[in-house]
């Protein structure tokens, strides 16, 4: 056994003679019982304070919800939606009040809300330029915002399917009397506003064609600076979705009422979508969703009860 | 394979003729040869000495360089493509990536083709290094020198692959021949040369080449300056055993034989040098046409893998086809209302040619959907699982190679696996066939004990004794009441006296530690009285003498002059070891064989007379060859004096038959001592001679002479009955035993194996006899063991009608498994012996399944006198008929079928030639590594890769479904939740390394804990890991994830604020966010999984994850033109959010909850063995571990209730021995107690 060949094999005992021999130290976790329910029970006190905690968030934000697509429609014109969003002769304008039931801390978030909306549809989202809404008309290729890609000739700054079908409808919000002031700066996410819309782009023969879609745009003001658009470009990943619209700088207070002037020109009415308006605070988790708090209170729950089931039957068959 | 068995034996019978005068007698062969030539299929021209009339048609002939490579530079690409692109899920890689050049695909090209390119690039690379080395292997041959006649007469040095046909080549002693070459001459003046063929056949003896009488004069360089001859003879083939042509030299034509033909890859042995022309160069050679490559075998785990990737096909097709369908509803129904789409409507032509969302096509749009669909979720298959697996199995692969426990002091060799994808299969072993002769013993004969005389010389004990002693050590007791019972008290004794001290010097050193003179090799004998020769003092001198002789001279030995040596010893070179045993013993014996002509055998005798050494010289009159039918050989010589004697040498029953009246002094007495030897397990020959008259011989040698000059099939019963008329009346002699050595730590190998549930077959060409001492000797057998013998019986046998044999055995196998259905199959184990002609009837069609049927339920079964065919055929049909794993292993050229047709071929790399090895797909220098091969590198490998291909499923399963529901919530447009780099560096790199580490180095238990419990290893074989219930249970595990992840994202996220800022998350942030989760779930999965871990799983596991955050922010980095969507994702987006991280950790805990209470219940109330075993060790760290009761008693129940192996014939016997025990005495027990032999044992309990 003490042949030479061995004796140098066993004095280099380096890393990689044990990685060769496979015995390189190494911990061995083993599921015991006494484990098993250590974790079970760990696992449970984070979980059921955490959820709480991200619960009490959740009920800290306050949320005003008001469907207005179907009440803005006149009663007359209530059969037939369509013609009547399209309809450019006939003014669009509608009130609304909201009633505030509980205090609502500046600032407060205004959000428009679509339902049935498939921002996320694939014809939908490819049909963008990224350069050109970067470089403006320097960029040429614009092959891929079909079918709204050129009017007569001319290419459309910013092209695509949806620059083209922005959101139109804007509201003015009026407490007691006093308009309320509505921040509309900040409402999109810096790296867009600074790195992917341009400074010098300007729109361009944009919503001229024969096909209207949604809003146009200011044509003096760069892109970089018309934020509705840069919020409208970021697509909702889901049907149903929320966008910025703007801030209320001011607190409100407990039966404040606001008086929702609005212009209801978008029209969800052919594809039976649903326009909202929303008024939210924010917490520190974000928005109102008790979703996270409920899923981590139950998954707390119920590993403590995993973790009492376990000491019991442990306990009864003891091995 | 057939023909290579056929040629041995051939190969065989062609040498003894030289030795019988083969040069008198014409050939077998119908009709002449050499008439052939020129025919078809014989139309080679060789101009010797001209090699320049090759250079062009129609005689240009090959090089003589050789390429064993599967590639060169040119069909490299194609054909190593070709070879990758015929896996299923690598074309549908590939037909990806066409796709996606056509705009069909959902993701951008590059990512695509990148990991294709990466996946198939890796395999590609494996390929070329493979074949580089083969190519560094040619190379190195093709540059191998030898001297050839230039020109300009002058013999040097060029390499092999240069030599051309007809060039005139001089190889010196131990070099290879370069190619096939024509004997010219050789240092010898009868123009012999000796040949070693060990590469070409395993056979390690050496064979005579012989040139032309014709040619003798060649015999110097100068001799060749005027040399012209021409040689025509057969077309390139692959017999070795076979050579047609003629030699035309100097106006006359000579017949060529294969003993003129020398052999590529053989060996010039014991001759100075030979002249030879070049006939077969480079491809053309035989040895070159006779290698095949070995069939390529795939491992159970990869073939049911293979059904899994269908599976997951068939998930692909089924969500492509929702898709699709459901894409074409909505596109009816829906999407033409969506004005913001500004679908195409069918009226108008315009340009605009969406062609997946074009209402008035809708039939168009869904089959398009469907193949974008197809690409979309490629995900769930997974592409780098063939690459992962490639990779992990080369690295287990030199693990195996570099185990310092598997590597071989002796030989300087380790264990090899030759090809790296059956690792896994060892870890699936049920079935172990095993030849006999090198692989379970060493293929050492040694001279143990004869008996000359009536009198039996040479006391010591044999390797066969060793461990029957040692099983007794073990076991005394009933090995004391046998002393009781039997009467042979004194040998008992002697018995335990030897066990006594082997046992304070660890077993088979014992002898080496005792003996204090050098070893000589195939003689382990000693006696005073025969090798101090102190026998000339006593009676019986003539018989002694006689005996020498017979030993001296009837064999087909030669000698061999070793260069070093220091004494006057000769060593020997003969047909079989036993013979070479027996030259060595007589040369110890003072009577040494040194010199052989064709007809003349020079002996160095010690006259007892003279008390001097003396040269003798005896004429070979005749030899009368060795055969398995006539069992015995004989030589007819004539001694100085003219007196002619009959030498004989046979099995003790032929022998014995032939005696003359006067013949039988000591029958009785040398009777009695066979049958003592052949209980030792020694193989014996009984000797006998014969003088004889002139004129008798002169009559007898004319009839001799007629019948080998007879042409034709009756020449062999001819022959058979000259022979006959002779070898008759002959006078005993005495006979000798030479023991089979059985190789270092077989017993033991196989007690560990037949614990780990593994069966065992014995396939051996010997005879029935030997095999059983060998059974025995393994403990493969046992005295308590039913044994069946399966036998044709006589008169079936001389009928020879099929019908007639086939029903004996029939009958008799249904009446073995009758008793063995009967007696209940537990209870007491079977053996099955059975010879091989009964095999030949077994194995026919009707018998088959019955022979295996009873053959299965035996507990060891021996199969003796088969042939390499029929070891090929019993592979094969165990493998059929049982479906289970077989393993084959052997060491020599008769193996290679057997070895190839097994799943698992190992070859024995030791002393025989490397026919086996290079058919093999493991190597192991000797058989006793085979224990840790299986056992422990087995079990590991099989857990690995049957761990690694379930992960793989479940992380392609849970990702790749993620991107299915998504489409459920974007009308199922196509859109994809990821950006495309984030799904191509999944596989890649973020999944990819943890995966290797598992296969690589995952534990569950430590190697010798694998050693301690054999009985781990049968979760292999039942398949536990990688059973259909697992595979669908991690499927399911998988769509659960997918769903935890997918939904509690989407509920958490939407539509609500992500911030404090009142953002809201998009479709980049949900896509950045859901893949965080799927990143953590999958990696922390596999940390679940992982029950051993260093610190390169910690690094690759944690490492994976870490790096999908580096990813992110580096590539978030670029500016948005290359970075797209995730631009300044996690700085700007996602990483302030607190909700991000939030979620990661929730929904990790959720997703791998569901796994985790699974297996927390599996463990704690369905553990399985290793479950336990690992606890145990936990558990038991602080203690030592074997001293714990509990460890003791678990060991005690894994190992199983084996029926073969010492184990249990040391359980046998203590069962029977408590039974007798109560019967007896307590004195004797008290006997018993106070041996030191009991005390030592109880010292250290049997483990």
């Amino acid at each position: 056994m003490t042949d030479p060949n061995r004796e140098r094999y066993r004095i280099r005992e380096t890393a990689f003679y044990l990685f060769t021999q496979q015995s390189l130290p190494a911990c061995k976790p083993v599921l015991t019982p006494g484990w098993v329910i250590t974790i079970f029970l760990f696992m449970g006190l984070i979980f059921i304070p955490v959820g709480l905690v991200t619960l009490r968030a959740s009920h800290s934000v306050v949320e005003i919800v008001d469907r207005y697509d179907i009440e803005c429609v006149p009663e007359s014109s209530r059969i037939d939606k369509i013609s009547y969003i399209q309809d450019d002769s006939i003014p669009k304008n509608c009130s609304r009040f909201m009633k505030v039931r509980k205090y609502m801390k500046a600032p407060i978030n205004i959000y428009y809300q679509l339902d049935n909306y498939y921002q996320n549809h694939r014809r939908y989202v490819k049909s963008r330029s990224d350069k050109q809404l970067l470089h403006g008309r320097k960029y040429h290729d614009t092959s891929s915002c079909q079918p709204v890609e050129l009017n007569n000739g001319q290419p459309i700054v910013p092209c695509g399917l949806i620059a083209w079908s922005l959101f139109n409808d804007s509201f003015t919000f009026i407490r007691e009397r006093a308009e309320l002031k509505v921040n509309r700066k900040n409402i999109a996410w810096k790296s867009d506003r600074d790195h992917k819309f341009g400074k010098n782009v300007h729109p361009f023969s944009f919503q001229n064609g024969t096909l209207i879609g949604g809003g146009k745009l200011y044509p003096k003001i760069p892109l970089s600076d018309q934020e509705d658009l840069i919020v409208w470009m970021r697509t909702s990943a889901l049907p149903s979705f929320r966008k910025l619209y703007g801030r209320i700088e001011e607190d409100l207070d407990v039966d404040d009422v606001i008086v929702v002037n609005l212009m209801n020109n978008y029209n969800t009415y052919s594809f039976g979508g649903k326009k909202k308006l929303v008024l939210s605070t924010s917490s520190w988790l974000g928005g109102k969703n008790n979703f996270l708090g409920h899923a981590c209170i139950i998954v707390g729950c119920s590993s403590l009860v995993l973790a009492i089931v376990f000491t019991l039957l442990h306990l009864k068959y003891r091995r | 394979m057939a023909a290579a068995t056929s040629r041995t034996r051939k190969g065989k019978i062609r040498w003894s003729k030289l030795y019988s005068f083969g040069c008198l007698r014409p050939s077998t062969s119908e009709e002449h040869p050499a008439d052939r030539v020129g025919q078809l299929g014989f139309t080679r021209v060789i101009f010797c000495n001209e090699p320049y009339l090759h250079r062009k048609k129609p005689h240009k002939y090959p090089y003589n360089n050789i390429s064993t490579t599967k590639y060169n530079v040119l069909t490299f690409l194609p054909r190593a493509l070709f070879e990758q692109f015929r896996r299923v899920a690598n074309f549908y890689f590939l037909l990806a990536a066409v796709f996606s050049l056509f705009s069909l695909a959902p993701f951008s090209r590059a990512s695509l083709i990148v990991p294709l390119i990466f996946v198939v690039g890796i395999s590609m690379i494996k390929e070329a290094i493979e074949d580089w080395h083969r190519f560094l292997q040619d190379l190195d041959v093709n540059n191998r020198t030898v001297k050839t006649r230039m020109s300009n007469g002058v013999f040097v040095d060029k390499p092999w692959k240069e030599l051309r046909v007809g060039d005139v080549v001089k190889v010196n002693k131990d070099e290879y021949f370069p190619s096939d070459l024509l004997l010219l001459s050789s240092s010898y003046e009868d123009g012999v040369c000796y040949v070693e063929t060990m590469n070409l056949d395993g056979e390690t003896n050496l064979k005579i080449k012989r040139c032309l009488e014709a040619s003798l004069c060649l015999n110097d360089d100068e001799e060749f300056s005027g040399f012209k001859a021409t040689v025509r003879c057969e077309d390139p083939n692959p017999n070795l055993y076979t050579f047609v042509g003629t030699l035309e030299f100097e106006n006359e034509s000579y017949p060529l034989s294969p003993s003129q033909l020398l052999l590529r890859d053989s060996k010039l042995r014991n001759t100075d040098y030979i002249y030879g022309v070049v006939i077969f160069t480079g491809h053309d050679t035989k040895a070159v046409r006779n290698s095949t490559r070995s069939p390529s075998k795939r491992s159970r785990i990869e073939r049911k893998m293979d059904h899994i990737i269908y599976i997951l096909f068939s998930i692909l097709v089924l969500v492509s086809l929702v898709s699709s369908i459901g894409s074409s509803l909505f596109l009816k129904h829906d999407m033409v209302d969506w004005w913001y789409l500004l679908l195409p409507d069918g009226s108008s032509l315009d340009d605009d040619d969406d062609l997946f969302f074009n209402p008035s096509k809708p039939v168009k749009s869904a089959v398009l959907q469907f193949i974008r669909a197809l690409i979309l979720y490629g995900y769930l298959i997974p592409i780098s699982l063939y690459v992962s697996i490639e990779v992990v199995k080369v690295l287990q692969k030199m693990l195996i190679d570099k185990d310092i426990e598997l590597y071989d002091d002796v030989t300087r060799k380790s264990v090899q696996a030759r090809t790296s994808n059956l690792n896994e299969e060892l870890g699936q072993v049920e079935m172990i066939l095993s030849d006999k002769t090198g692989t379970l013993t060493s293929n050492q004969m040694e001279f143990r004990k004869c008996s000359i005389a009536g009198i039996s010389y040479g006391g010591d004990i044999t390797e066969v004794d060793l461990a029957a002693s040692t099983r007794m050590n073990a076991n005394l007791e009933p090995f004391e009441f046998s002393m009781d019972e039997t009467n042979r008290a004194t040998r008992s004794f002697e018995l335990l006296d030897f066990s006594v001290s082997s046992f304070s010097a660890q077993n088979g050193n014992a002898r080496l530690l005792k003996t204090e003179e050098p070893v000589i090799k195939g003689f382990n004998f000693r006696d005073d009285w025969l090798m101090n020769k102190n026998w000339i003092r006593g009676p019986n001198l003539s018989d002694i003498t006689m005996f020498f002789r017979v030993m001296a001279l009837c064999h087909t030995g030669i000698p061999i002059e070793d260069d070093n040596r220091k004494t006057d010893k000769l060593s020997y070179e003969a047909e079989s070891p036993e013979e070479v045993s027996f030259l060595i013993a007589s040369q110890e014996f003072g009577f040494q064989f040194f010199r052989r002509t064709q007809s003349l055998m020079v002996l160095k005798e010690f006259d007892p007379s003279s008390m001097e050494e003396v040269e003798r010289e005896y004429k070979l009159l005749n030899l009368l060859e060795f055969s398995s039918s006539r069992k015995r050989m004989s030589v007819i010589v004539s001694n100085e004096d003219g007196r002619i004697f009959l030498l004989c040498k046979g099995a003790d029953s032929i022998i014995f038959d032939r005696l003359a009246d006067n013949g039988r002094t000591y029958e009785q007495a040398t009777a009695l001592h066979l049958s003592s030897y052949a209980e030792d397990g020694l193989r014996t020959l009984a000797f006998a001679y014969r003088e004889l008259e002139a004129a008798e011989y002169e009559r007898w040698n004319t009839t001799f002479t007629q019948a080998k000059a007879t042409i034709g099939p009756e020449r062999e019963e001819l022959l058979e009955q000259a022979s006959q008329m002779i070898e008759k009346d002959l006078i005993l002699l005495g006979v000798v035993a030479v023991e089979d050595k059985l190789q270092k730590g077989v017993p033991e190998c196989i007690d560990k194996l037949a614990q780990a549930g593994l069966k065992i077959w014995l396939l051996t060409g010997d005879k029935r006899e030997t095999a059983v001492n060998i059974g025995f000797a393994c403990s493969l057998l046992r005295q308590d063991m039913m044994q069946f013998h399966l036998s044709l019986s006589r008169e079936a046998e001389s009928n020879n009608e099929v019908k007639a044999m086939e029903e004996d055995i029939l009958q008799q196998i249904q009446c073995s498994y009758k008793l063995l259905c009967e007696e209940g199959n537990n209870e007491a184990p079977y053996g099955l012996i059975i010879d091989g002609k009964a095999l030949e009837i077994a194995l026919r069609g009707n018998i088959k399944d019955e022979f295996l049927q009873l053959a299965v339920n035996c507990a060891s079964v021996i199969c003796c006198r088969v042939s390499p065919k029929q070891k090929a055929l019993i592979t094969r049909l165990v493998k059929q008929y049982t479906g289970r794993t077989t393993l084959a292993i052997g060491d020599g050229a008769n193996d290679v079928g057997m070895i190839q047709e097994a799943d698992i071929g190992v070859g024995i790399s030791g002393m025989e030639g490397m026919q086996a090895v290079m058919a093999s797909d493991f190597s192991l220098p000797q058989f006793r590594f085979l224990e840790r091969l299986l056992i422990v590198h087995g079990h590991w490998c099989y857990q690995r890769i049957s761990k690694m291909v379930l992960y793989f499923v479940y992380k392609n399963v849970a990702f790749g479904l993620t991107l299915f529901y998504y489409e459920l919530y974007t009308s199922f447009s196509g859109e994809v939740l990821y950006n495309d780099w984030y799904m191509t560096m999944f596989n890649v790199m973020l999944t990819s390394l943890p995966v290797v580490a598992l296969g690589v180095l995952e534990q569950d238990v430590s190697s010798d804990i694998c050693l301690q419990f054999p009985a781990l290893y049968q979760q292999g074989p039942r398949n536990v890991h990688f059973s259909w219930s697992r595979i669908i249970g991690w499927i399911l595990n998988g769509v659960v994830t997918s769903l935890v992840i997918f939904l509690a994202n989407i509920y958490i996220l939407s539509p609500t604020a992500l911030q404090r800022n009142g953002f809201v998350t998009d479709m980049n942030s949900l896509g950045a966010i859901t893949y965080t989760c799927v990143i953590w779930t999958v990696n922390c999965q596999i940390a679940i999984i992982t029950s051993h871990f260093t610190w390169i799983q910690h690094l690759s596991i944690w490492g994976s994850i870490l790096l999908w955050y580096i990813f992110l922010l580096v590539y978030g980095a670029l500016p948005p033109d290359l970075s797209g969507n995730a631009f300044q994702v996690l700085i700007g987006v996602i990483g302030p959010a607190p909700l991000y991280w939030m979620i990661t950790m929730v929904v990790v805990v959720v997703s791998l909850l569901p796994y985790f209470v699974h297996i927390t219940i599996q463990r704690s109330f369905y553990p399985m063995d290793d479950h336990v075993i690992q606890e145990m060790e936990k558990c038991l760290k602080k203690d030592d571990v074997r001293d714990n009761e509990m460890w003791v008693r678990e060991q005690r129940n894994s190992q199983r209730s084996t029926s073969i192996g010492f184990s249990a014939r040391v359980e046998a016997k203590v069962l029977s021995f408590s039974q007798q025990m109560q019967q007896k005495k307590l004195s004797i027990y008290r006997s018993v107690t106070n041996s030191p032999i009991y005390r030592s044992i109880t010292r250290t309990p049997f483990s």
